[in-house]
C-alpha cells in the first residue's frame, strides 16, 4: 500500500474511533464533575471530584444503586446461561440432523427476536401481575430469555456449521463413545463459539431498559438501567446527571472487562487448520 | 488383523435410490483392496458402512467373521483416514496421534503412549513437529499426522477415504509410494477409496471397481487391464482411456471407421451373429509404422489417419484422430462416456506412440496395431465378448504371489532395522528425553 493510501486508513480510523469514544469521554467527564460544575461550558471538569461514585456506593443513593447492580449482574448471568444451555442443545440439532420444521426453528427465534418489545411488555405486565412474577428475578429472567434464545441460537447454529461434521465422526473411529467425542473434541471447538454468544446475549440482557422498568416497582429484581431513572439529585434543585453518569460508567465497566478477556477467542478461529487450507 | 467380508450389501437413502447395490466382496487378511469409480458411485458410501458411520440397508458386513451390522464404530476397531485429514485442531501433533490410546482407558501408561507415538512419528517423519498444531502444517505434513494417528494402535484394518485428493501432483506420488510401503511392513488389511485409477492400479493387489452402486469387477489391476468384463471397466482402466469403435461385421472382417480387420475364427464364433458391435483398443496398441525397424512388423493391421492434434508429453506422443462413429453406438458410447464423467465430446482415436515418433499436427500418419489386441463388446448389454477367465484368473493368482513376497521382503527389511535400531536403542531413548524436556 502506498504512503497515503495508508495515511488516509489511519485517518479513517481515527476518525471512527473518535466517534465511538467520544460519548463514553463524556460520560467519564461528566461522572468526575461537581454537581455545580456540571454547567462549567467545557468537557473537562474544572476540578476531579470523586464525590458521585461516593454518592452512589456509599452516600444516598447506593440504596438504589447497588440492589440493583446485584440484580441486573443476577438476571443477565442466569437469562445467559439458561439461554446458552437450551441455544447450544438447539443449534447442534439443527446445525447435525435433517429433521422436518428445521427451516420452522430458525425462522420463529428470528420472527421473535423481531417483535417489538414496547409491544409485549402491557400483556406481560398483566400477567406476570396476576401469576405473581411482577417484580422477581424469574419475572424478568423469562421475557430476558425470549430476546436472548434466538440470537443465541442463530449465533451458535452459524459456529456449530463450522465445526466439520467428521471430526466427530473421526473420534468415533478412533474409539471414543458420542459422549466423550462431544466432550473431547466438540466443546473444545465450539468454546469459542459459546463464549462469543454468551457474551453478547449477556449484553443483550444487560442493556435492556423496557422490561426492567416495566415489570419491576422495588429493589426487588430493578436492574440498574432501571434504577438510574429513579436517581434523584441532593435536592430538588440539584440535577441527578453526575450520579447517573458515574453509575453508566460502572456498568460499563464489566461489558469491557468481559470483552478484554474473551477478544482472543472471539477472534480466534479455532477451527482454521483443521481441515485442508 | 483381519479379513473384511461384505456379502450382498446394499444402502439405500430416503428417496430409495439405492447407493449401493448388492455389492458382495471377499477382503482377505493382509490385502490391500481399492475401490474405485467415478463420482457417485457409492464408494465412500461403502466404505463408511464398512467402519459404521452408516447405516446398512440390507446385506451383512463382517469383520474376521463377525457380523458388525449393528456395531458402533468404536467397537468396529478400525482405523480410518479420512479425505480432508479431520485433525483435531485444538491438539498438538503429538495429542492428535495419541487420541486413540487415549481413549483405552487404562490400557497404555503414559510412557507406553510416548513410545508408541514417537515410533509412529518416526515412521512417518513427523518427530520434529510433534509439539505443533495442524493449523501450522503443510498439506503433506497434515496427511501424514492423519496416517500417524491410523497406525498409532494395533487396528483391525486400516481404511482411506481419498487421502490423497488434496494434495498437489507431486506430493501424491510421493504419498502413494509412502503408503505402499507402510502397508507392505506392517501386512494390515487395508481398504482404499479413490476416484483415481493411477493409484487404484499402483497400490491394490485386488482393485474393485463400482458403478451407480453396483459392482462391476474385482480383480487384480493386471487382469482388469487386459481383461476387463465390460465395456466399463475398459474405459475407467487406463490413461489415456480406452478407444471406442463401432465395428462393423461382414463376413470375415470387421469393418472400422479407420480400418479393415480380418476376424480369427474364435473371434467369429463369439461374435455370433451380431452385425454391429463395439470394438475396444487401448492407445498405447497403436504404433507409429515410421518408428518400425527395418523390415516392419510381421502381420498386423496397418491404416492411415489424418492426425488432428498432437499432444508431446516427453516420454509419449498422443496423437489424436477424429473419425466419424456409427448412429447405433452413439449413444451407447455418449452414455458410456457420461457414466465415466466425461463430457460427450468429439469421437476421436487417440494413439499414445512413441516419443521418436515424428507425426505432427496435420500429418496423415501411417499406425498399426495387432487385431489380437482388440477387445469387442456387445454394443447393448457392454459384455466383453473377448474375456479370457482363465487369464484373468492367472492374473490374479500372479498378484496374490507378488503381494505376498513384497510383504515378506518388507517385513524381513522392517525386522533388519529394528535389530540396527536396538542396537542403538540407547542413543534413541536419550533422543526422546531430549524431545520432551523441549
Amino acid at each position: 500500500m502506498s504512503a497515503r493510501g495508508k495515511l488516509w486508513w489511519w485517518l479513517g480510523g481515527l476518525a471512527i474511533v473518535l466517534y465511538c469514544l467520544f460519548p463514553v469521554a463524556w460520560i467519564v467527564s461528566l461522572s468526575l464533575k461537581a454537581p455545580s460544575d456540571l454547567d462549567n461550558g467545557s468537557f473537562l471538569p474544572s476540578a476531579v471530584t470523586w464525590q458521585n461514585y461516593q454518592l452512589i456506593l456509599t452516600g444516598s443513593a447506593s440504596e438504589l444503586f447497588l440492589p440493583a447492580l446485584r440484580n441486573s449482574v443476577g438476571i443477565c448471568l442466569i437469562a445467559t446461561a439458561i439461554a446458552v444451555v437450551l441455544a447450544s442443545l438447539c443449534a447442534y440439532a439443527v446445525a447435525r440432523l435433517d429433521f422436518p420444521g428445521k427451516a420452522f426453528v430458525l425462522g420463529l427465534s428470528l420472527a421473535v427476536s423481531m417483535f417489538p418489545v414496547i409491544s409485549i411488555v402491557t400483556p406481560l405486565f398483566n400477567i406476570w401481575r396476576s401469576i405473581g412474577l411482577y417484580d422477581t428475578w424469574a419475572g424478568l429472567v423469562i421475557p430476558y430469555l425470549s430476546i436472548t434464545l434466538p440470537l443465541s441460537i442463530w449465533t451458535l447454529t452459524a459456529f456449530f456449521r463450522e465445526i466439520p461434521w467428521e471430526m466427530e465422526q473421526a473420534a468415533q473411529v478412533d474409539g471414543a463413545t458420542t459422549a466423550q467425542a462431544f466432550r473431547k473434541v466438540i466443546v473444545p471447538l465450539a468454546g469459542p463459539g459459546v463464549a462469543t454468544t454468551a457474551i453478547i446475549a449477556f449484553f443483550l440482557a444487560w442493556n435492556d431498559f423496557v422490561y426492567g422498568i416495566s415489570l419491576t416497582s422495588t429493589e426487588a429484581a430493578r436492574p440498574v438501567p432501571a434504577a438510574l431513572a429513579f436517581f434523584t439529585g441532593a435536592s430538588q434543585f440539584e440535577e441527578p446527571t453526575g450520579a447517573i453518569s458515574a453509575a453508566a460508567v460502572i456498568v460499563t465497566i464489566p461489558v469491557v472487562i468481559l470483552v478484554l478477556l474473551f477478544q482472543r477467542q472471539i477472534v480466534a478461529g479455532l477451527t482454521q487448520g483443521a481441515v485442508k487450507g | 488383523m483381519a479379513a473384511i467380508t461384505l456379502s450382498h450389501v446394499v444402502k439405500k437413502y430416503g428417496d430409495g435410490y439405492p447407493a449401493v447395490n448388492d455389492v458382495s466382496l471377499d477382503i482377505e487378511d493382509g490385502e490391500f483392496v481399492i475401490l474405485v469409480g467415478p463420482s457417485g458411485c457409492g464408494k465412500s458410501t461403502l466404505l463408511r458402512m464398512v467402519v459404521g458411520l452408516e447405516d446398512i440397508t440390507d446385506g451383512e458386513i463382517a469383520i474376521d467373521g463377525d457380523v458388525v451390522n449393528e456395531k458402533a464404530p468404536r467397537d468396529r476397531k478400525l482405523a480410518m483416514v479420512f479425505q480432508n485429514y479431520a485433525l483435531y485442531p485444538h491438539l498438538s501433533v503429538f495429542e492428535n496421534i495419541a487420541f486413540p490410546l487415549r481413549l483405552e482407558k487404562g490400557r497404555f501408561s503414559d510412557e507406553e503412549i510416548r513410545e508408541r507415538v514417537e515410533r509412529a512419528a518416526d515412521t512417518l517423519e513427523l518427530r520434529e513437529h510433534l509439539d505443533r498444531k495442524p493449523a501450522n502444517l503443510s498439506g503433506g505434513q497434515r496427511q501424514r499426522v492423519a496416517m500417524g494417528r491410523a497406525i498409532v494402535r494395533d487396528a483391525r484394518a486400516f481404511l482411506f477415504d481419498e487421502p490423497l485428493s488434496n494434495l498437489d501432483a507431486k506430493l501424491r506420488g510421493q504419498m502413494r509410494t509412502e503408503i505402499s510401503r507402510m502397508q507392505r511392513r506392517l501386512g494390515t488389511t487395508t481398504l482404499y477409496v479413490t476416484h483415481d485409477q493411477t493409484e487404484a492400479m499402483t497400490l491394490g493387489d485386488r482393485v474393485a471397481v463400482l458403478k451407480k452402486g453396483v459392482l462391476q469387477q474385482a480383480a487384480s489391476p493386471r487382469a482388469l487391464y487386459e481383461q476387463p468384463v465390460n465395456l466399463f471397466v475398459a474405459g475407467f482402466i487406463g490413461s489415456p482411456p480406452m478407444n471406442f469403435l463401432p465395428g462393423e461385421v461382414d463376413g470375415d472382417t470387421l469393418r472400422l471407421p479407420l480400418a479393415d480387420v480380418p476376424l480369427s475364427p474364435e473371434l467369429r464364433e463369439r461374435i455370433g451373429d451380431r452385425g454391429l458391435v463395439i470394438v475396444g483398443l487401448r492407445p498405447e496398441h497403436l504404433e507409429d509404422v515410421d518408428t518400425f525397424d527395418e523390415g516392419g512388423r510381421e502381420g498386423g493391421v496397418t491404416f492411415e489417419a489424418d492426425v488432428d492434434v498432437v499432444e508431446w508429453l516427453g516420454a509419449d506422443l498422443y496423437a489424436y484422430v477424429p473419425f466419424e462413429t456409427h448412429e447405433e453406438v452413439a449413444q451407447t458410447l455418449e452414455e458410456l462416456d457420461r457414466d465415466l464423467d466425461g463430457e460427450g465430446m468429439r469421437t476421436q482415436l487417440v494413439a499414445a506412440l512413441g516419443a521418436e515418433s515424428r507425426v505432427r499436427d496435420g500429418d496423415v500418419a501411417e499406425l498399426w496395431f495387432d487385431p489380437a489386441r482388440l477387445m469387442v463388446f456387445d454394443p447393448e448389454t457392454g459384455e466383453n465378448l473377448t474375456y479370457d477367465e482363465e487369464a484373468a484368473r492367472r492374473a490374479d493368482e500372479e498378484s496374490v504371489e507378488e503381494r505376498r513376497r513384497a510383504t515378506e521382503r518388507a517385513q524381513r527389511r522392517a525386522a533388519r532395522a529394528e535389530e540396527r535400531a536396538a542396537g542403538t536403542g540407547d542413543h534413541a531413548s536419550a533422543g526422546g528425553g531430549r524431545h520432551t524436556a523441549a
